[in-house]
């Protein structure tokens, strides 16, 4: 397969448009408009599809729902902040069972709870994809269109600005041609109108009079059912040197690649020491991370944030194995990307830190 | 002028159309008495029937009492968010162009959750038809103050009707429209008697046909009667409407095509 170098805006913007993205709406806003930008470019490439640019983050993530319910294949973003102006969308959109891409190119990695958790209403999921690198955005880009068809569902894509400034390569295969969406019987197109089942798309599923709905009640619940499901089916993760690990470091999205470097070096040295990532935080690979840290003496999480994830191994773990924070909050003077704790001098001596507590405990 | 509590007289009224639309799946509504939101629905599936959109045709709807039409006119109709629903006509447009989208909102919709969405999209130009009921209430929540009330109106808000130095003053959203150039027709009608109906859909017509035909964004908002939300009775709710809303909304078109 032909590798080019792409940056990961454009990376991302391809991958949409290669997976028959059609629509895209998104306010400008640090470090998203990149991918404001990439989108636009790629639209214009491909001689097709509508990119917008909103006029707030409410009107853009509506506006894709709009075009998601006629069965286009459509995606919006923003950075953190945006992007929590559009919870209650995303709650509707997983409620509605409506296909949606989100992008959250992050400020950092403050935002694992609303990737994971969200703040909509109702008993709803998003699926989460946190990729570390250039290559990845493109893989997981694909793949979050895939399942949000399959699942009916958001999915967030959750990025940064060292994946959009980055330049990695990517596959890029020219004959490779663009995928089908799949069917969707329930999209609206106008055309069943007049026909005495004509159709309606809203959160409550009351149908109409003469095809009546599940109703909220069953509806909901088969949504809850899906969601668990789901949870089951989709957990991805990578790890690392997991054979004779002691200590497992877990890290997702950018982090990763330098937890990575760090755990390398410090096998050579002869640490016992594994790495394990999650692709998708959520559902968030429990099983897996349960196996990968059978035999450890702890589990140590680094993450750009106060202690998110964290929550997440802890239930994964169930008090099985000790779980330590070694990460914490990390933004440079900007506001707008990681501070120092992104660095594998800081790493290595918090993880040989942890290391040595541990053994001196 | 009929006093208040006089017994229509319906001697020589006669029957000049089907009581009920066929694309209506059933008569069934849960309406109050004298509310004005059945006589909108009709015009709208008939004008929708008129000019051969039923199938090719969507409807967003917003929250209020009126959307009960999704469940029983025979037209597809996708239920949105509140106050949202220019946003989501604007993203099916662009992916359907062929097809007519027009959503159907309420004041309380329309002007007080989602007042940037039908700016924006208004001032885009975008080929899209908004309907808005204005009671100048929230129906479905009993009768509460919207961005629409009049000076004066009853609300449960403000029982003794909306006081200027405390809650200021309506916003005539039509009016703002009607300025803005991609902007292809604006009508305000309303549905409180027999000429104001004929008129309205008259209004409803333009708008539709300025949509098919390309000319960009189109707009009516129709006033529809609420007399309990107003506390008056249901016999009595044309007059309110009549003396208490057409001064702050003259009826008639904005724009012109």
């Amino acid at each position: 397969m032909p590798l080019v170098l792409r940056e990961g805006y454009e990376a991302m913007a391809e991958a949409a448009v290669h997976s028959g993205c059609r629509f895209f709406a998104g306010y400008p806003m640090l470090p998203f408009t990149g991918l404001l930008d990439a989108f636009t470019r790629a639209f214009e490439r491909q001689g097709d599809g509508v990119m917008i640019q909103a006029d707030t983050e409410i009107e853009g993530i509506n506006m894709a729902l709009g075009a998601a319910a006629t069965g286009a294949r459509a995606a919006t973003g923003s950075t953190g902040q945006g992007i929590a102006l559009m919870q209650e969308a995303v709650a509707e959109a997983a409620l509605n069972e409506l296909p949606l891409v989100i992008f959250n190119i992050g400020r950092g990695q403050q935002d694992y709870f609303q990737c994971t958790r969200g703040g909509g209403w109702g008993d709803y999921r998003t699926i989460a994809l946190a990729p570390a690198s250039v290559t990845e955005a493109d893989e997981l880009t694909r793949l979050a269109f895939e399942l949000a068809d399959q699942w009916l569902t958001p999915v967030v894509v959750y990025g940064d600005h060292l994946i959009g400034f980055t330049q990695m390569t990517v596959e890029h295969d020219p004959e490779r041609a663009p995928t089908v969406p799949p069917d969707k019987p329930w999209a609206l197109d106008g055309s069943t109108g007049g026909t005495g089942t004509s159709k309606v798309i809203w959160t409550w599923r009351q149908g109409k009079h003469n095809t009546p709905g599940p109703g909220p009640n069953l509806h909901w619940q088969h949504v809850a059912d899906k969601y668990a499901e789901l949870e089951q089916a989709e957990p991805r993760h990578v790890s690392r040197h997991l054979d004779g690990t002691r200590h497992l470091v877990v890290s997702f999205g950018t982090t990763g690649p330098f937890v990575d470097y760090v755990v390398d070096e410090l096998r050579a040295d002869g640490h016992p020491v594994g790495a394990f990532r999650p692709v998708t935080l959520w559902p968030f690979p429990s099983q897996a991370l349960a196996d990968a840290a059978t035999r450890c003496e702890q589990v140590l999480v680094y993450e750009l944030n106060a202690g998110q994830m964290v929550d997440d191994v802890r239930l994964a773990l169930n008090g099985a194995v000790p779980v330590r924070s070694i990460g914490g909050v990390s933004q440079d003077e900007s506001g707008m990307r990681q501070g120092d704790l992104l660095g594998v001098d800081v790493m290595r001596a918090r993880i040989l830190d942890a290391m040595q507590g541990a053994d001196a405990r | 002028m009929t006093a208040p509590g006089t017994p229509v007289d319906l001697s020589g009224a006669r029957k000049v159309a089907p009581f009920a639309p066929d694309l209506l799946q059933t008569t069934e509504h849960h309406l109050c008495s004298g509310c004005g939101h059945p006589v909108a629905w009709r015009l709208i599936v008939e004008v929708l029937d008129e000019l051969d959109l039923v199938n090719r045709s969507i409807g967003v709807v917003g929250h209020g009492c009126y959307t009960q039409i999704i469940t029983t006119a025979d037209v597809e109709f996708f239920q949105c968010l509140h106050g949202r629903a220019p946003a989501v006509a604007m993203g099916m447009k662009r992916m359907l162009p062929d097809r007519a989208i027009y959503t159907i909102q309420g004041d309380g919709d329309m002007v007080s959750e989602g007042l940037a969405e039908i700016l924006h999209v208004a001032a885009r130009g975008e080929s899209i038809t908004c309907l808005m009921l204005d009671n100048g209430v929230f129906g479905d929540t009993g009768g509460h103050m919207t961005a629409t009330t009049t000076v004066g109106q009853r609300t449960k808000t403000d029982v003794s009707g909306r006081s200027a130095s405390e809650y200021g003053y309506p916003i005539p959203v039509a009016d703002f429209v009607a300025q803005l150039p991609g902007v292809a027709y604006v009508a305000r009608g309303a549905v409180d008697r027999p000429n104001a109906v004929a008129r309205t859909r008259r209004y409803l017509r333009n708008a539709f046909e300025a949509q098919v035909a390309g000319e960009g964004f189109s707009l009516v908002e129709i006033l529809t009667m609420c007399p309990t939300g107003w506390s008056v009775p249901a016999d009595q709710g044309a007059q309110y409407q009549r003396e208490q809303m057409n001064a702050t909304y003259p009826l008639g078109e904005l724009r012109a095509r």
